[in-house]
């Protein structure tokens, strides 16, 4: 199976194989009126099975999704068909708007546009919490 | 502007600081019957509280300053749909300092994020309440000496309780602390708590549902209370509000210079007749955090110039 290569645009590499939709769905590109590919199971050398999106526009990500779904994966930026810039993904100190606090007792339950922002408790074990009740997030 | 929220909003030096200042006022109180004059406190209690809010009063007015009270979210703006951010802003015109208690998580931490002047977290939720720490903080220093080298043992709910929860997170910045964890299966302290505090720092602890087995080890009993508010489930709260009662009885194996705390306020954890015992320290513990929200509203203040 073949993907057309991009102009300008972004792909999202070594995506942990499954990882793909959680990350297209976070990330809002279903949004987009772009067009957008979702490979997944591809072969990898290194990964044996990896994930990728291709995006075909010229658009910033909030790499702190990424770095928060997958910190393993890494975004190549292409402008005129040339790769222009290759970043590794590290885990965010900090996620603002990504994944929303489910605890009822939260003061963001009922708090008017209060933003939903957790912050990198452990990082061995990949834990957020919740910066107003502490409260562990799962996306 | 600086709020506290949490009690590891405070260093260790600052702790020290708060008790030297807690232990002057009790030494010295006319030195500070003028210290606040001018100066208003507004207490905003949106969750039922009689203690926590008189003890902030309370504490004020010994400074000479006054107070601004909002008691009870049904008589406030807050009935009418206004957020903790706008109540916070609005405050901050008429006072020099907040205590806010709330029902909801984080509460406290929105209402610092929009004031203008000091917040101080009296309570939000199951949160935290980093006073009733400090007033815990200042009895076991007056009972023990010093923090270093203490058996602490916690017994009831540990899973809900916020003040155990803030308690061992500042305890466990001194050395040679020993936790006896002291609770029915239903209410054992949260995993997390464990793992962040307990065991990051190598602190020696144990596990129980028999709090008899333990008691000749301990230095400090802290009780709690099973709150009715913080279940879901009415079955649950009355299969595991009786879990654990402490009589005189059950302290005959204790030691001799053990401190029993508790928070206040009891049910029936601790019977009446234990409060004749020397080792009772309980309202002590009331006394003692008038005195450290003296001393945190005075450091607060000067901190923000306004003393």
């Amino acid at each position: 199976m073949t993907v057309d290569s991009i102009k300008t645009g972004v792909v999202i590499d070594h995506i942990t194989a499954g990882k793909g939709m959680e990350l297209y769905e976070l990330l809002g590109l279903g949004d987009l009126d772009v067009t957008v590919a979702i490979m997944k199971n591809v072969s990898s050398n290194k990964m044996g099975r990896k994930d990728i999106i291709k995006i075909d526009g010229d658009i910033r990500l909030n790499l702190n999704v990424i770095g928060y779904v997958d910190p393993g994966a890494t975004v190549n930026i292409i402008k005129d068909g040339e790769l222009i810039e290759k970043k590794s993904i590290d885990m965010p100190l900090i996620l603002s708007d990504v994944i929303k606090c489910r605890n009822p007792r939260c003061i963001t339950t009922t708090e008017q546009e209060l933003r939903h922002v957790f912050k990198l408790s452990d990082r061995e074990n990949r834990v957020y919490r919740c910066i107003y009740c502490e409260t562990k997030g799962d996306a | 502007m600086r709020s506290v929220i949490d009690i590891l909003d405070l260093s260790v030096e600052e702790i020290e600081a708060l008790i030297a200042c807690a232990q002057d006022i009790i030494e010295r109180p006319v030195a500070y019957a003028d210290a606040c004059r001018g100066r208003k406190l507004a207490t905003l209690f949106f969750e039922p509280s009689t203690r926590t809010r008189l003890s902030f009063e309370a504490a004020m007015y010994e400074l000479g300053g006054n107070v601004l009270s909002v008691a009870g979210a049904g008589t406030s703006s807050a009935a009418k749909g206004e957020s903790v951010a706008d109540t916070a802003k609005v405050i901050s015109c008429y006072a020099d300092i907040i205590a806010m208690r709330h029902p909801k998580e984080g509460a406290a931490m929105v209402a610092a994020m929009n004031s203008s002047i000091p917040v101080i977290n009296a309570g939000d939720g199951g949160h935290c309440h980093p006073t009733q720490t400090m007033a815990d903080l200042l009895t076991i220093y007056r009972e023990k000496g010093g923090f270093d080298n203490l058996t602490v043992g916690f017994c009831g709910d540990l899973k809900f309780g916020r003040t155990v929860h803030s308690l061992i997170n500042a305890l466990s910045r001194y050395t040679g602390i020993n936790l006896v964890l002291i609770s029915p299966e239903e209410l054992k302290l949260p995993s997390y708590i464990k793992r962040d505090v307990i065991k990051k720092k190598n602190i020696p602890y144990r596990q129980t549902t028999d709090l008899q087995e333990v008691m000749p080890e301990l230095d400090i009993l802290y009780m709690t209370r099973v709150q009715r508010e913080r279940f879901f489930n009415e079955e649950d709260y009355l299969r595991l509000k009786d879990s654990y009662v402490l009589t005189p009885e059950k302290l005959r194996t204790a030691k001799p210079d053990l401190a029993v705390m508790h928070p206040l306020p009891r049910v029936n954890e601790i019977s009446v007749a234990v409060d004749k015992d020397p080792r009772a320290c309980y309202f002590k513990q009331v006394l003692n955090g008038k005195y450290m929200r003296m001393a945190l509203i005075l450091m607060l203040l000067k901190e923000a110039g306004r003393l």
